[in-house]
């Protein structure tokens, strides 16, 4: 990338620590809203359906099924409205954008989880 | 009227007070040069002449390096007169991206890409004429009539038709300046700006 968009990125943009994820696994969102100038977190938990961009212009994608309609958001890594991000499971899947859940739904909609067997 | 001569750099998106996303764009202006002070009385007008980026001696013409030598400055390469400069400045001042202020609204004057030859569904909006079926082929992105028969016997001028499209010059009003980073002389500015990454716009106020 440009070293003038790096530049603005280290002055402007906080750099948040986030567990690491990827597409298939399940997170929990834990993200600000303001409501009536009040200033409070709602949760959004769901898979990654992918994750794009790079730098400090990079977002992800969650999608969950929500009273049997699919709701997919999009967040900022570096928004300053990304208060948390909760990694729950790890996905097993083959591949980066899982564009492929879109027409899916119910049983063949879920993901395998990996599971890590303790040494 | 104040101005600065700058350099697009690229474009990002930045975070505003209330967390919302921002695009903008960024230009290198380094110090420009004040290289002629034209006033009423000798020149008919007021302007401030400001001048930017070095350019070889060998490259230059002795005319062009004995004017920039009353302002004891070397040849350079990109010169632009402001009319009715706000600020007062001397021979030899140089001017920085400090003569904005973060939030001021500006005006950026720049070269748009060019396009090439285009046709009239791009170059002017045009809708093209009739449908895909129905018989009809390779109308898709016509142009359609371009005026009467017997009367006027002629093609109106201004008729717009397919051309050449872009590489005009334009100016962006009322964009909002962003963020200065005067150490680093760039200036973040809401919104696109004419041409391509590496052109000169003009920032104005």
């Amino acid at each position: 990338m440009n070293a003038a968009v790096n530049y603005v990125h280290e002055q402007l943009t906080q750099v948040k620590e986030f567990p690491k994820f990827k597409a298939g696994d399940n997170v929990t969102v834990n993200y600000k809203i303001v409501e009536g100038g009040k200033e409070r977190i709602q949760s959004f938990r769901g898979d990654v359906l992918k994750i794009q961009g790079n730098g400090a212009t990079a977002t992800f994608t969650v999608r969950k099924i929500s009273n049997s309609v699919g709701v997919e958001r999009t967040f900022p890594f570096s928004s300053p409205n990304v208060d948390s991000i909760v990694l729950n499971k790890v996905g097993k899947v083959r591949r980066a954008k899982l564009y492929f859940l879109r027409e899916r739904s119910g049983k063949s909609a879920r993901i395998k989880e990996k599971r890590f067997s303790n040494l | 009227m104040k101005g600065i001569i700058g350099k697009k750099i690229g474009m990002t998106s930045v975070y505003g007070p209330e967390g919302k996303q921002i695009a903008v764009t960024i230009i290198e202006a380094e110090p420009n040069v004040v290289t002629q002070i034209k006033n009423q009385e000798t020149d008919g007008y007021s302007a401030l002449q400001l001048a930017v980026g070095d350019k070889k001696e060998k490259n230059s013409t002795k005319a062009a390096i004995n004017h920039f030598a009353k302002a004891s400055t070397s040849a350079k390469k990109i010169v632009k007169e402001f009319r009715d400069y706000s600020i007062e400045k001397n021979l030899g001042d140089t001017v920085t991206v400090d003569i904005f202020a973060e939030g001021e609204s500006v005006d950026v004057v720049g070269t748009t890409k060019g396009k090439g030859f285009q046709g009239v569904v791009k170059r002017h909006g045009f809708a093209g004429v009739g449908e895909a079926s129905h018989g009809q082929h390779d109308r898709s992105r016509a142009p359609g009539s371009v005026g009467g028969s017997s009367y006027p016997s002629r093609v109106f001028k201004g008729m717009r038709m397919a051309g050449r499209m872009g590489n005009d010059r334009v100016k962006m009003k009322g964009l909002k300046v962003v963020k200065i980073f005067a150490d680093k002389n760039y200036i973040l500015i809401s919104g696109s700006v004419p041409g391509h990454i590496g052109s000169t716009v003009f920032i104005q106020k």
